[in-house]
């Protein structure tokens, strides 16, 4: 941890400073207490953060649990690249789940349409997954300012055997109490970063000097127009005639599947300019980038419900 | 910037979500998305203004029913500082959440309505806030407007309140107008009380001193994980021995004398370890690794303080517990487990001393259980000795969870009394 260098003689705390303890005693907590932790990483931003966070909470140990990335096979290529240069640079295990084979296996079936997407699928492919490696805990990187269903769940976040969460029926989180007591078969999603805002994500990666996937930064892409968002011009995206392509330079804000994430138009090619552009925005992360979102007003809470990140 | 944590507390009817909402939406907080769903669900519905209050409704079933079924966090920053809002709902049969959003928080804020004045519930939750040791407290009376933002209104509610809570050990107190709708006082003074002097809220909360509010003195460093990297190649690491947590209290130093618990036996600081390389000192809330002197044997649950400044040692805790079940109640001879810092022990129910109602605060010493939302004294036996401090002195050594041993629920929360 760095000391403010507000106030030294005061014993003040920044905020990143804060949120970073808070999180780092959520991972140990877990490390301590679970048999068979994971933590869920997309290389995306908020993973990104938590991986490092882990990586501090047992140092000059290794991190003491494998990774796991859901994949849904329609990911940018330049994710997937990063992510496998990470998980070597750090030497800890990865675990590939894969919606591919839960669809091959006839778990799960492929949506139609246009707007189709491997989205909610993912649920599926996750919940088999944590059964199958017999995972106890799975760390997510779920913020609460994210979305208001998320506003209200807890930093361990209780599933019972089918993996679904019950928004009434929580166990309350006292101080820095954490209840990890679960029966074979249930488990708990952990949140460390449940009290980080996007900002504070973006400050901590510029902080760290984390290296994050090109696509966060301005590129030239093709894309198209599909309900006010810019989603990539990909196989997966069923482009119809009636949404014309165009080059233009983008970024993207969030790291989903190349179906239903939508990137933003910008020019900010460095970590100070795309914090720039976050700072000066007034839309949402979620409510700009996210198809998957937009369903209905209640579309994240259903989908946590049946056991989503 | 630090943080600020803090809780609201007032139902719907005193305006708490326009207060927030207000807050949120005045200092910027509120983004264009969020907005057009808000004025879109307030034009559907015919109402007047646009509600403000929709911005903190979240689940689906809290917007059918029109009520808060949880505790739920907000977020907002200005350039001075981020906060992190705990907002419960003020219903009786939430004691529960309230407790729970207080438990973590440096302020709360209770809301009044100004027509009303003081009710039942606004006691209640005055009391539950000191009950959980909330530093400072702010007494928003709202629905100024209402009353043609009459000064008399607001000093009459001040002098009740005043003189209720000298009866309850109310840390700091201050007292704001204003008018969460209209956004009198909340981000701004407003130009329609020229007789209040005081601060806006938002005013008030950015610049409260917080920093001293944490317990700088008592060492206190429960063990949380023993960092041992076993790396035979290399040998700095072959015997690295980390002891790793959350500072709960104090300022730990290299080369500071320690005591371990339950061992008794003193050693010295050797090194305080992070990631980002050794520190000179440790307070809470960081994150460390300690690595001391001598070979002691210390494990999780274990506890490093002052040789001559130690927390009680004991089995027997005496403590206030709010009961958080409607499944089981609590009963003398019940069994449980106990979490407590880093420890997790099993306990029993020795006595319970009475059942406080924390409307009148009377005690009820003929009670023979506490039911769901209800807060008695009581005396646990642990299986374990427990190294706790009086919750009044430090909220982490002083605080512990009751959990279900049968059905994994946690079923209550307790603050330690001095220990006998």
């Amino acid at each position: 941890m760095q000391r403010s260098t507000a106030d030294a003689c005061d014993y003040r705390t920044s905020q990143l400073d804060v949120l970073e303890a808070e999180s780092i005693h959520i991972i140990r907590e877990v490390a301590a207490e679970f048999e068979r932790p994971v933590l869920l990483f997309s290389g995306g931003k908020d993973s990104i953060v938590m991986v490092r966070l882990a990586e501090k909470a047992f140092w000059p140990g290794r991190i003491p649990f494998p990774v796991m990335h859901v994949d849904t096979g329609h990911n940018f290529p330049e994710v997937i690249e990063y992510r496998d240069r990470r998980v070597s640079e750090i030497g800890v295990r990865l675990v590939v789940a894969s919606v591919q084979e839960s669809i091959d296996k006839g778990r799960v079936v492929e949506e139609t349409g246009r707007r189709a997407s491997r989205n909610r699928l993912q649920t599926t492919t996750l919940l088999d997954a944590i059964e199958e490696n017999r995972y106890d805990a799975a760390f997510g990187g779920a913020r609460r300012d994210e979305e208001k269903a998320r506003a209200k769940e807890r930093v361990f976040s209780f599933r019972d055997d089918f993996g679904q969460w019950d928004p009434k029926s929580q166990r309350p989180e006292l101080w820095s109490l954490y209840n990890t007591r679960i029966r074979q078969g249930e488990h708990i999603r952990v949140f460390p970063l449940s009290n980080w805002t996007e900002l504070d994500i973006w400050d901590y990666l510029k902080r760290e000097k984390l290296e994050i996937p090109s696509i966060y930064f301005a590129h030239s892409r093709t894309v198209f127009e599909r309900d006010g968002m810019l989603l990539a011009d990909s196989p997966y995206s069923n482009r119809g005639e009636d949404e014309p392509a165009f080059e233009t330079m983008v970024r993207y804000r969030t790291v989903g599947d190349m179906s239903c994430t939508g990137a933003v138009e910008s020019t900010a090619v460095t970590l100070d300019e795309v914090i720039g552009e976050i700072a000066a925005t007034r839309v949402t992360e979620r409510g700009q980038t996210r198809a998957d979102d937009r369903t209905s007003e209640a579309a994240m809470e259903d989908r946590k419900r049946e056991g989503y990140f | 910037m630090d943080i600020l944590r803090l809780a609201t507390a007032g139902s719907v009817d005193d305006g708490k979500s326009t207060l927030i909402g207000r807050l949120l939406y005045d200092s910027k907080s509120i983004f264009e998305d969020q907005m057009e769903a808000v004025e879109r669900t307030s034009r559907d519905r015919g109402e007047e203004y646009t509600n403000l209050a929709l911005l903190t409704d979240g689940l689906r079933a809290e917007r059918e029913q029109g009520i808060t079924i949880d505790v739920a966090y907000r977020y907002f920053a200005t350039p001075k500082r981020k906060f992190i809002i705990a907002d419960t709902p003020g219903h009786i049969q939430y004691t529960r959440n309230m407790v729970t959003g207080a438990s973590t928080a440096d302020l709360a804020i209770i809301l009044i309505d100004a027509r009303k004045g003081l009710l039942e519930q606004s006691r209640r939750h005055a009391f539950l806030t000191t009950l959980l040791r909330v530093p400072h407290l702010v007494l928003a009376v709202n629905k100024m407007d209402l009353v043609d933002y009459d000064q008399g209104v607001f000093e009459r509610i001040k002098e009740e309140f005043t003189a209720f809570a000298a009866k309850l050990s109310v840390g700091d107190l201050t007292f704001i107008p204003v008018s969460a709708l209209h956004g009198d006082n909340v981000v701004d003074r407003s130009a329609n009380m020229p007789w209040y002097d005081g601060p806006s809220l938002l005013h008030h909360l950015e610049n409260l001193h917080i920093a001293s509010d944490r317990n700088l003195i008592d060492v206190r460093f429960p063990v949380q994980y023993v960092i041992r990297p076993h790396k035979s190649t290399d040998p700095e690491l072959h015997d690295y021995r980390g002891y790793a947590g959350q500072v709960a209290g104090g300022v730990l130093k290299p080369r500071d004398e320690v005591m371990h618990l339950p061992s008794g036996l003193t050693t010295r600081i050797k090194r305080i370890d992070t990631a980002d390389g050794p520190v000179d000192e440790a307070y809470a809330p960081m994150s460390v690794t300690l690595l001391l002197e001598d070979d002691i044997d210390i494990s999780r649950g274990d506890m490093i303080c002052r040789p001559h400044n130690r927390p009680q040692v004991t089995q027997d805790i005496d403590a206030m517990v709010c009961w958080m079940s409607d499944e089981r109640t609590l009963t003398p001879r019940g069994k449980l487990i106990i979490k407590h810092t880093t420890r997790t022990a099993r306990t029993m129910v020795k006595d319970l001393h009475y059942r406080l109602d924390v409307n009148t605060l009377h005690r009820h010493e003929d009670a023979d259980r506490l039911e769901l939302n209800e807060i008695g004294r009581v005396t646990l036996r642990v299986t374990q000795p427990l190294f706790a401090d009086d919750y009044r002195r430090n909220r982490s050594t002083g605080g512990f969870i009751l959990i279900d041993e049968a059905t994994n629920a946690t079923v209550g929360a307790g603050m330690i009394m001095e220990s006998r």
